[in-house]
C-alpha cells in the first residue's frame, strides 16, 4: 500500500473532519492470565484530538498500543476484537505491521531521540520508507517536520548535533517532528508531557493543537487539564473498562457516570 | 527507681561491650590484614612468573654472531658460469664457510682441528650464503664480509650460560676457546639483533630457530576462528536477545552456551579430532581445522559477551524504531547493533585472545609437529605460537630454554597489545544511559 | 584455489543480480517508485540472494558427498586383490591415494595400484569441481533470472529477504547445540568402540594404567591394562592442591576488594590480578618446570624430604595461582550483590566490619561463592597444558604430594599426540577418557550453573 502524499492527506483530512479514522470493536487485552482491557468500543474521529484519561493502571496506555500493534512486542500479549483504520482491520494477518506503523505514528512518554545527530533522527523514517528521492527532498522533509513541530528555529544552525544533547522538551518535540516527517496519518501520544517541566508542556501543548489540522491525534494523559486544553473528545478508563466517552466539554462539565464524576472532581485517582 | 536499673543495666552492657572490643578489633585487623596478604601474594605470583620468563628470556633478542670475510668462489658455486636457479641452489656453500673459516684461522691444519673450528659456527651458515646468492648472482666472484650465526654453544658461553670450564660442562676445547677469544677481541664476534627469532620457522639449530612460521599459523588459525566465530556469535546474540521469545527451545540453547563456555578446551580438540580430521578428512595439522577447534572455544565468549551488550541498549531506542515503523531487523542493523557494537567487539576481541593463547585443542588436531616452513596458506602444515613455546620447552638444550622464553615475551606481548585494545574500545565507546 | 575463484564468481553474479534487481524494482515502481511494498535496495538484495543461496547450497551438498563418492568408485576400480584387503589396510591405501591424488605427484606411490588409483581419483576430483562449478554457476544465472521475473510492486520484498535473514540468524544459535551434540557423539562412539575390547568396569576400577603394553604383546585387550583410578587420583590431587591455594587466596582477595579496599587501589588490583587470568596456561606450565618445581625439589633437599621434579605439589600450586583470579572475580561479583541493607542492619547492631563479613556477607553469598568454587574445579580437572607440561607421564597411585602424578588430560595427549591407529584400545582409550572428563565437568557446570543462577534471582 503506498503512502498517501501529504497535499492527499490534506485535503482528504479535511474533507473528512468528524468522521471515523479509527474503530475499535469490543477490544479485548490479555497480558498472560490477566485481563487487562475489557470490551472496550471507540470511534476516533478524524482531525480532532481524542484524550485517554484514568488512573494508572485503568487500560488506557494499554488501548493506545493496541492502535499501532506495540502490543506485539509484548510477550504473552493476546489482542481479541477488531480494531480498523479507514475500515481495514489493522490485526489482518495480511497487513504489513511495518506499514501500519508508518501510517500511525507513535510519541513516547520519555523523548526517546536516537542518539545521533537532530538531523538523522528526523531523516530517519523518511529514509527507511523510501519518502524522498533525493538528498534535497530529504532535507526539505525534515526541515519542513522541524518547522511544522515548532523547533526549527532553535536547531537550524545545529542540525549535525546529537539530538541527546537537546533539553527535554526538545527532545519531545524532536521526537514529534519524527514522527510528523513519515507523514502519519494518525499520531499516538502517550503521556508525552509527564517528563517536561510546565513551559515545555505549554508548548507541546500548542504544538499538539496544531496538528490537529494535519493529523488525527489520540493522546493518553493523567493530566485533566491537559485532557481539557487539548483534546476534543474525551474517554475515560477505569480497571480495564471505558467508562465514558464524549465530548471533552460534556466530560468536564456534565458527566454521565458516577465514576467519571468522582474521577475529575478528584475524588480518587 | 526504674530509671536508676536501666542506668545500671546500660553500664553493665557497655562494661560487657568494652570488655571484649579490644579482642574484637584484634580480630577485624587481622581479618584485613590476610585480606591485603591475598592480594599481595597473588600479585607477588605474578611478579615472579614475569620476573622468571623476562630475566630467562631477554637474552634471546640478541645472539652471537662471527664476520668472516666469504670468497664467493665461482668454482664452487657455479662452475659452468651459467647461472641456473638449479645448480646455484643445490651449490656447496659448506665449502664457503670452510674457506673462509680456515683462511681466518690457518693454524687448523689437522682434521680435528678443522672439525673444532667448524664447530664454532652455525650448521646453518651455509643457508645464509645461498640466501644471499640467489638474492643477488652478482655477488659469484667477490669477497665480502659477512656476519653468520655463530653456533649456539658459542652464543651460550658469551652470554655466561656455559662454563669455560670442561668440569663443569663446557663444552669447548682450550684451542676453541681461544679462537673465541681472539674473533672476540678483534671485534669479530659479537651480539647482534636475534634476526632468525622474527624471521624463521622451527630449525633443530637453536640459533636458527624462530618463531615466525608459528606466528604464520597462528594468524592463519585467528584468520578462520574471526571469520566464523564473530558472523555465529553476533547472529545467535542477535536471535537470543531480539528475535526470539523464552520457551524450551531457546532455553536448549542457552544451557548448551553457557555450559560449552566451561567444557575444557582439550575435548574440543577431540571433537576436531574426531569430525574434522577423521570424518570429514581435512588436512591434519592445517591452521584451517585449529581454526575450526578455535571458533567452537571461542563461540560461548563471543556470544555471552555480544548478548550482555545487547541487553545494555536500553529498550526504548528499539520503541522509538519500531514506532516509526522500522521493521524489527531495520530496528536491529540501524540502531541496536550499532549501540551495542563497541561492547560485542571488546568481547570478540577479548575471546580472540584466549584464543591465541589456547594450545590444548591444537595439540589434538596434530599442530603440534616439528614444521621448518612457513606456511603459505591456511591448509598448510603449521604449528600456532602457544604451540611452538610447547614444543620448545620440551628440548633439553639450555638455548631453547632462553628461546622459550622469549617466545613466551612475544605472546604476552600479542596479548598485552589485543587487550589494550579491548579496553581502549570499552573506554572510548563505552555509553551510560 | 580454483574453488576461491568459484566463490568470488557467484559473488560477482550475486552483485549483479542485485543490480538487476533494483533496476527492475525502479522500472515496475512507477513514478518515484511509489508503487513499490519495499525499498529498491531490498529488491535488489532479493534477486542477489535467488542468485547465491541455491548455488552456495548445492556446493555445500556436493562437497560434503564428494568424498564417499569418489571412494566409491576408486575402491570399486580397483583390482580385485587390494579390494580383499582387511579395512584397515584399505583405508591407509586409500589415505595414501587421496594424498597422492590431492599433490599430483605419484613418484613417492608405494606401488602401482596406488599411482593408479591417485591418477584416477585425481581425474575424478577435477571432473566433479568442473561439473560442480558449471552447475552452480548455472543455477546462480538461473536464480538471477528468476528472482527478476519475480519482481512486481506488490512483492513484499523486504519481509522475504528478512525472513532469509532470519533464518540465518535461527540457524547460527543451533551451532552451540550441534556442537554439543557433535562432542557427545565423537566421544560416545570411540567410546563404545574402546568398551567393546575393555570392560567399563575394568575401565572405571581398576588400578593399573600402562596403555603402552596393549602395543607391544599385539594382543588386544588381554594385556594393556585400562584401570583409570590412578589417573583420576593423580587429577583430583593436583586439583585439590589447586583449589588449596586458590580458594583461600582467591576468596580472602575478593572479600578485600569488595569490602575494605579504597576504590583506587581496587581500580589496580583488579585488573592486575585479572592478568593472571589472561595468561595463556602453556606458559604457567613453562613456569612450573623452570621456576616452581625446580624450586620446591631444592626446597625440599634442603629439609631432607625427596620432591620429585614433577610433584603434584608444584603442578597443583601452580594451577592453583592460575585460578585464583577466577574465584576472586566470581567471589567479588558475588558479594558486591549482596544488598546493603543487610550490612547496614549487622552495623546497626554494633557489629565490626569482619564480623559483617563472616556472619552476614559470607552467609548470605555463600550459594554463589560455591558456584565459582565448583566452575573453578571444573576448570583445575579439565586444565590441560599446565599438567602435561608440569605433571608425570607414569600412573602412580598415591596420595603424597611430592610424587609424581599423572592426570586425565595429560593421558588423553600423549595418547593422542603422534600417528595413531585408529583401531588400538589404546587410541581409544583417550576418547573415553575424554568423555569421563566430559561427563564430570558437565556435571559440575550445570551444577554450578543452576547454583549461581538461583544466587543471583534472588538478590535481582
Amino acid at each position: 500500500m503506498p503512502i498517501a502524499s501529504e497535499a492527499f492527506l490534506q485535503q482528504s483530512g479535511r474533507a473528512m473532519t468528524g468522521t471515523s479514522k479509527v474503530t475499535a470493536k469490543d477490544v479485548n487485552v490479555y497480558y498472560g492470565d490477566k485481563h487487562a482491557l475489557k470490551a472496550v468500543s471507540l470511534d476516533i474521529r478524524a482531525n480532532e484530538v481524542t484524550a485517554l484519561i484514568g488512573p494508572s493502571g485503568c487500560g488506557k496506555s494499554t488501548f493506545l498500543r493496541c492502535l499501532n500493534r506495540m502490543n506485539d512486542l509484548i510477550e504473552g500479549a493476546r489482542v481479541t476484537g477488531l480494531i480498523t483504520l479507514d475500515g481495514d482491520d489493522i490485526y489482518d494477518y495480511s497487513l504489513d505491521v511495518v506499514q501500519l506503523r508508518a501510517r500511525i505514528g507513535m510519541v513516547f512518554q520519555k523523548p526517546n531521540p536516537f542518539p545521533k545527530s537532530i538531523f538523522d533522527n528526523v531523516a530517519y523514517g523518511p529514509r527507511i520508507h523510501g519518502l524522498a528521492q533525493s538528498s534535497a527532498d530529504l532535507e526539505e522533509i525534515v526541515v519542513s517536520s522541524l518547522q511544522r513541530a515548532g523547533l526549527y528555529e532553535e536547531v537550524k544552525d545545529r542540525l549535525s548535533e546529537p539530538g541527546t544533547g537537546l533539553s527535554g522538551g526538545q527532545q519531545q518535540r524532536l521526537c514529534i517532528a519524527r514522527a510528523i516527517a513519515v507523514s502519519p496519518e494518525v499520531i499516538l501520544m502517550d503521556e508525552p508531557c509527564s517528563a517536561l517541566d510546565p513551559i515545555a508542556t505549554a508548548k507541546v501543548e500548542e504544538l499538539i493543537d496544531e496538528l490537529r489540522e494535519n493529523y488525527t491525534i489520540v493522546i493518553v494523559t493523567h493530566s485533566m487539564q491537559q485532557a481539557a486544553r487539548v483534546s476534543q473528545r474525551t474517554a475515560f478508563f477505569h480497571l480495564g473498562e471505558l467508562v465514558e466517552f464524549g465530548d471533552t466539554e460534556q466530560i468536564f462539565t456534565n458527566p454521565q457516570q458516577k465514576l467519571t464524576q468522582g474521577y475529575i472532581t478528584g475524588r480518587f485517582g | 527507681m526504674t530509671e536508676m536499673v536501666d542506668q545500671v543495666r546500660v553500664s553493665a552492657t557497655a562494661e560487657k561491650v568494652n570488655a571484649r572490643l579490644q579482642r574484637r578489633y584484634a580480630v577485624e585487623k587481622r581479618f584485613r590484614f590476610y585480606g591485603i596478604a591475598s592480594i599481595v601474594v597473588a600479585l607477588s605470583f605474578l611478579a615472579i612468573l614475569l620476573f622468571s620468563i623476562i630475566s630467562q628470556g631477554h637474552t634471546a633478542f640478541m645472539q652471537a654472531e662471527m664476520r668472516l670475510s666469504v670468497t664467493f668462489d665461482p668454482s664452487v658455486i657455479d662452475p659452468d658460469g651459467g647461472r641456473q636457479k638449479a645448480v646455484l641452489s643445490s651449490a656447496d656453500y659448506t665449502a664457503l664457510v670452510r674457506n673462509a673459516l680456515l683462511a681466518r684461522f690457518p693454524e687448523a691444519e689437522d682434521r680435528l682441528a678443522r672439525r673444532e673450528m667448524i664447530a664454532l659456527i652455525s650448521q646453518g651458515a651455509d643457508l645464509e650464503l645461498r640466501k644471499m646468492v640467489m638474492g643477488d648472482p652478482s655477488l659469484i666472484g667477490t669477497t665480502r664480509d659477512v656476519w653468520l650465526p655463530a653456533a649456539a654453544s658459542v652464543d651460550q658461553l658469551r652470554k655466561g650460560h656455559m662454563s669455560r670450564d670442561a668440569d663443569k660442562g663446557g663444552q669447548f676445547t682450550q684451542r676453541q676457546l681461544g679462537w673465541i677469544d681472539a674473533l672476540e677481541s678483534s671485534g669479530n664476534l659479537s651480539s647482534r639483533f636475534n634476526k632468525w627469532l622474527f624471521t624463521s620457522g622451527d630449525s633443530r639449530q637453536p640459533e636458527l630457530a624462530g618463531l615466525w612460521g608459528a606466528v604464520v599459523g597462528s594468524f592463519y588459525s585467528l584468520l578462520v576462528t574471526v571469520t566464523l566465530s564473530f558472523p555465529l556469535g553476533v547472529a545467535t546474540a542477535i536471535y537470543l536477545e531480539e528475535f526470539s521469545t523464552r520457551n524450551r527451545w531457546t532455553d536448549l540453547i542457552e544451557v548448551n552456551i553457557n555450559n560449552l563456555a566451561a567444557v575444557p578446551s582439550i575435548v574440543f580438540g577431540l571433537l576436531g579430532l574426531e569430525i574434522f580430521l577423521n570424518v570429514f578428512n581435512l588436512p591434519r595439522s592445517a591452521p584451517l581445522v585449529g581454526g575450526l577447534a578455535l571458533t567452537l572455544v571461542s563461540l560461548p565468549t563471543i556470544i555471552i559477551a555480544s548478548r550482555v551488550a545487547l541487553k545494555a541498549v536500553p529498550p526504548w531506542i528499539r520503541e522509538a524504531a519500531l514506532g516509526l515503523g522500522a521493521s524489527r531487523l531495520q530496528m536491529v542493523m540501524h540502531h541496536v547493533l550499532p549501540l551495542a557494537m563497541p561492547g560485542i567487539l571488546t568481547g570478540t576481541i577479548i575471546g580472540m585472545a584466549r584464543a591465541v593463547g589456547e594450545s590444548a585443542p591444537l595439540l589434538m588436531i596434530g599442530m603440534v609437529a616439528f614444521i621448518v616452513d612457513v606456511p603459505a596458506s591456511p591448509l598448510d602444515p603449521s604449528t600456532a605460537l602457544p604451540v611452538q613455546i610447547y614444543l620448545w620447552a620440551a628440548s633439553p638444550e639450555r638455548a631453547f630454554v632462553e628461546r622459550t622464553s622469549a617466545a613466551i615475551i612475544v605472546l604476552l606481548c600479542f596479548l598485552a597489545v589485543m587487550n589494550a585494545t579491548a579496553i581502549f574500545l570499552r573506554k572510548k565507546f563505552e555509553r551510560r544511559w | 584455489m580454483q574453488f576461491s575463484i568459484l566463490l568470488v564468481v557467484l559473488l560477482l553474479l550475486s552483485a549483479v543480480g542485485f543490480r538487476m534487481g533494483r533496476g527492475r524494482a525502479l522500472q515496475v515502481g512507477g513514478p518515484k517508485a511509489r508503487a513499490l511494498h519495499s525499498l529498491p535496495s531490498y529488491y535488489g538484495y532479493y534477486v542477489a540472494l535467488w542468485c547465491g543461496i541455491p548455488a552456495v547450497f548445492l556446493i555445500a551438498i556436493w562437497l560434503s558427498c564428494e568424498p564417499f563418492i569418489l571412494q566409491g568408485i576408486v575402491v570399486g576400480a580397483l583390482p580385485a586383490d587390494a579390494k580383499s584387503l582387511p579395512s584397515a589396510q584399505l583405508s591407509l591405501l586409500m589415505n595414501e591415494v587421496r594424498q597422492l591424488g590431492s599433490s599430483g605427484d605419484y613418484q613417492h606411490a608405494s606401488g602401482a595400484i596406488a599411482s593408479t588409483a591417485a591418477e584416477q581419483y585425481r581425474n575424478l576430483r577435477n571432473m566433479s569441481f568442473g561439473a560442480m562449478a558449471v552447475i552452480s554457476l548455472a543455477m546462480a544465472i538461473l536464480g538471477c533470472v528468476l528472482g527478476v521475473r519475480y519482481i512486481r510492486p506488490d512483492l513484499r520484498a523486504r519481509n522475504k529477504v528478512e525472513g532469509v535473514v532470519k533464518i540465518f540468524l535461527i540457524a547460527s544459535s543451533t551451532v552451540a547445540i550441534f556442537t554439543t551434540i557433535g562432542i557427545v557423539l565423537s566421544l560416545l562412539f570411540e567410546s563404545l568402540r574402546f568398551f567393546r575390547m575393555i570392560s567399563p568396569v575394568d575401565f572405571l576400577f581398576g588400578l593399573d594404567w600402562s596403555p603402552q603394553m596393549a602395543m607391544r604383546s599385539d594382543q588386544v585387550g588381554s594385556s594393556g591394562a585400562f584401570g583409570a583410578v590412578p589417573l583420576f587420583a593423580g587429577t583430583l590431587l593436583i586439583s585439590l592442591i589447586a583449589m588449596v591455594v586458590a580458594v583461600p587466596i582467591g576468596l580472602l582477595s575478593a572479600i578485600y576488594m569488595a569490602e575494605y579496599a579504597h576504590p583506587n587501589f581496587r581500580s589496580v588490583a583488579k585488573p592486575l590480578l585479572e592478568v593472571l587470568a589472561g595468561i595463556p596456561t602453556v606458559v604457567y606450565g613453562f613456569f612450573a618446570v623452570l621456576t616452581v618445581a625446580p624450586f620446591l625439589r631444592d626446597a625440599g633437599a634442603a629439609v631432607g624430604f625427596s620432591i620429585a621434579s614433577e610433584s603434584a605439589l608444584a603442578t597443583g600450586i601452580v594451577m592453583g595461582i592460575m585460578i585464583i583470579p577466577f574465584i576472586s572475580s566470581l567471589s567479588d561479583d558475588v558479594i558486591t550483590a549482596v544488598p546493603d541493607s543487610l550490612r547496614q542492619g549487622a552495623y546497626g547492631l554494633g557489629a565490626t566490619r569482619s564480623e559483617t563479613i563472616k556472619q552476614v556477607v559470607i552467609p548470605a553469598a555463600l550459594p554463589g561463592i560455591i558456584g565459582g568454587v565448583l566452575l573453578a574445579v571444573s576448570r583445575a580437572i579439565g586444565e590441560t597444558m599446565i599438567v602435561v607440561m608440569a605433571a608425570g607421564l607414569s600412573a602412580h597411585l598415591t596420595a603424597n604430594p611430592f610424587e609424581a602424578v599423572t592426570t586425565v588430560t595429560v593421558q588423553i595427549v600423549t595418547l593422542l599426540v603422534g600417528d595413531q591407529e585408529f583401531d588400538s584400545p589404546k587410541t581409544l582409550s583417550a576418547f573415553a577418557l575424554g568423555l569421563v572428563l566430559f561427563l564430570v565437568t558437565l556435571v559440575l557446570n550445570v551444577v554450578a550453573l543452576n547454583v549461581v543462577r538461583k544466587y543471583r534471582e534472588k538478590y535481582d
